[in-house]
């Protein structure tokens, strides 16, 4: 069995949810200061990858980043990479699909943040920033470990968008989840099993974690107690 | 010197306008729930900006409308005791001191040290504010505020979150942590008697107003205000219409007879519940009422009555008794003297 399709549908999970990760965090932090109207349009227009067909978000990305399209053309002729079908560019189409999960656990956990806890540390004389990274990730560190892992998770299972960007060669863009589909149109059924067990058990691994990651908060205790 | 306090802040329908002026020593800002105490702390904070108007800490402008200055929360020394304290739940007790206390290594180390000793909270670093009690929490937050050398300390109704047990000690530790800071110090309360033990003098606020600052005796003994007298503690408060030496209640239809000249600009009369008492029927100056409750209290026993020429909607008289009456129809009077009458 080549193992190919497992390392490379990892490494683009890894890196996009590495990514989405940072993005999704400050995206919740910075949307949230907003005024409500411009707040409302950015969160719209946020989470709509979460409602989108994958092949929806697959057609959008391709009109943007293919060869012959504005953003694509560009990149081809400053630095001469061809975004599409190399197996990094199933990281852009991830990366669009699994933000609105990210976004909207960081801002669901910012928002249960006591905002009380920041202005004591304010009239104690500690700068926003301090805030920031000593108060606020670290008190709603679990909601946005959750956020990360379920973004992971998504990432791993992502199939229309990716198979629509990378396309699916062997050896080179094959992702578990175009796999999986390529072995079932060719007949492959035993292989294709296989990778659906191994599919299966990365998954049911990454729910137990987010449930153990949320396991505190719901026993009633402080959430800190579980770090 | 000290903190001088006038503005105005709009919040939807609800405008607040604070004028306070609080010297050195403890001054209360006594009112009741939503009428914009905690409001006035935080412009005074900085964590809330004011629409208009001037905050003044020991000649320093924190806030000037006019002159556009708005000093950040962070350059005001202000100390804020929030009302469930605001420690921070990721850090222990050692942290949550040190990331307020200035200075190099070895100074916070000292200051540390010092105010673990001065706050009782040694053996109590390392735990976090979630195992602690709640008086001990009350150390901390208190302990971390002094630790950074505030020139005004704000207290947001310290005792709010306790049960009654726990109340009277914290009550009791807060003023002898407090009894050596040198400059003024606002406590927020809607608790009387917890002002009354505490602070030598009263602002009372009513309805997003502030009224002029008291002595402690002034407002308890003869307090001005309907919103004075109801927060000192007098229970039955009506309007009334001053009639040359006597006043008329409309609302319980009756005419007291107070021998003295009331004055003109009188709005409400009060009277205590335990300065009403029973009387023989048909006694000069008694009235007779109704009884509709009979409620236990400690001690004995608070009646509500309704004199029989009242209104229907008119609000019951309150009593306090030793021990309730039997019948239904009670006389009762009150001396001219216990008649307090406001503006």
């Amino acid at each position: 069995m080549d193992w190919f399709p497992l390392w490379n549908s990892l490494r683009i999970a890894g890196i996009s949810a590495f990514f989405v990760f940072f993005a999704g965090i400050f995206a919740a932090y910075w949307i949230a200061r907003l005024p409500r109207l411009i707040k409302g349009a950015l969160d719209v227009v946020l989470t709509l990858p979460l409602v989108l067909p994958p092949t929806v978000i697959g057609y959008l990305l391709l009109r943007l980043l293919g060869p012959r399209r504005i953003l694509g053309a560009w990149l081809l002729e400053q630095f001469g990479i061809k975004v599409v079908m190399s197996w990094w560019s199933a990281i852009f189409a991830t990366g669009v699909v699994i933000f609105p999960l990210m976004y909207r656990t960081a801002r669901g956990a910012f928002e249960a943040f006591d905002e009380t806890l920041a202005y004591s540390a304010q009239t104690l004389g500690l700068s926003n920033t301090w805030i920031f990274w000593h108060l606020r990730l670290p008190c709603c560190r679990q909601g946005i470990l959750a956020g990360v892992v379920l973004a992971f998770a998504r990432a791993l299972g992502e199939y229309g968008a990716t198979s629509m960007i990378a396309g699916y060669t062997p050896g080179r863009t094959a992702t578990i989840s175009t796999t999986v589909y390529q072995l079932w149109q060719t007949n492959n059924d035993a292989l294709a099993a296989r990778w659906v067990l191994v599919n299966l058990a990365i998954s049911a691994a990454v729910l137990l974690a987010v449930n153990l990651l949320e396991r505190p908060r719901r026993e009633g205790r402080k959430p800190w107690a579980f770090l | 010197m000290g903190l001088s306090v006038n503005m105005e802040k709009r919040l939807g329908s609800f405008c607040l306008a604070s004028s306070l002026e609080a010297p050195d020593g403890t001054t209360a800002l006594l009112g009741a729930s939503g009428c914009g105490k905690t409001m006035t702390l935080k412009c005074i904070a900085g964590i809330v900006k004011p629409d208009r108007g001037r905050i003044v800490l020991n000649d320093r402008v924190l806030f000037d409308k006019e002159k556009g200055i708005n000093l950040p929360p962070q350059e005001r020394k202000v100390g804020y005791l929030f009302q469930n304290y605001g420690l921070f739940p990721n850090m222990t007790v050692e942290k949550n001191l040190l990331c307020a206390a200035p200075g190099n290594r070895r100074e916070k180390a000292e200051l540390l040290a010092d105010t673990l000793r001065r706050f009782r909270l040694e053996g109590l670093e390392k735990r976090y504010p979630a195992q602690l009690s709640g008086g001990q929490q009350q150390r901390v937050a208190l302990a971390r505020i002094l630790c950074r050398r505030p020139e005004v300390i704000l207290l947001d109704e310290p005792l709010s979150a306790l049960d009654s047990s726990l109340r009277w000690e914290l009550e009791l530790e807060i003023g002898e942590l407090l009894s050596d800071f040198p400059g003024p110090i606002v406590w927020v309360s809607h608790h009387p008697g917890e002002v009354f033990r505490n602070c030598s003098r009263v602002c009372v606020m009513e309805q997003g107003r502030t009224q002029p600052i008291q002595t402690r005796e002034q407002l308890f003994r003869t307090p001005q205000t309907p919103a004075a007298a109801r927060l000192a503690g007098w229970e039955n408060i009506l309007p009334a219409i001053a009639n040359g030496q006597s006043v008329t209640l409309p609302q319980w239809g009756l005419t007291l007879n107070l021998a003295r000249s009331v004055p003109r600009e009188t709005s409400h009369a009060a009277i205590r519940a335990a300065s009403i008492t029973p009387a023989q029927p048909g006694t000069q100056g008694a009235f007779p009422c109704r009884v509709v409750r009979r409620i236990p209290d400690i001690p004995g026993c608070t009646l509500l009555l309704q004199p029989e020429t009242a209104n229907p909607d008119a609000p019951f008289l309150r009593m306090q008794t030793q021990d309730a009456p039997r019948e239904d129809i009670l006389w009762v009077t009150v001396r001219p003297e216990d008649i307090l009458l406001l503006r």
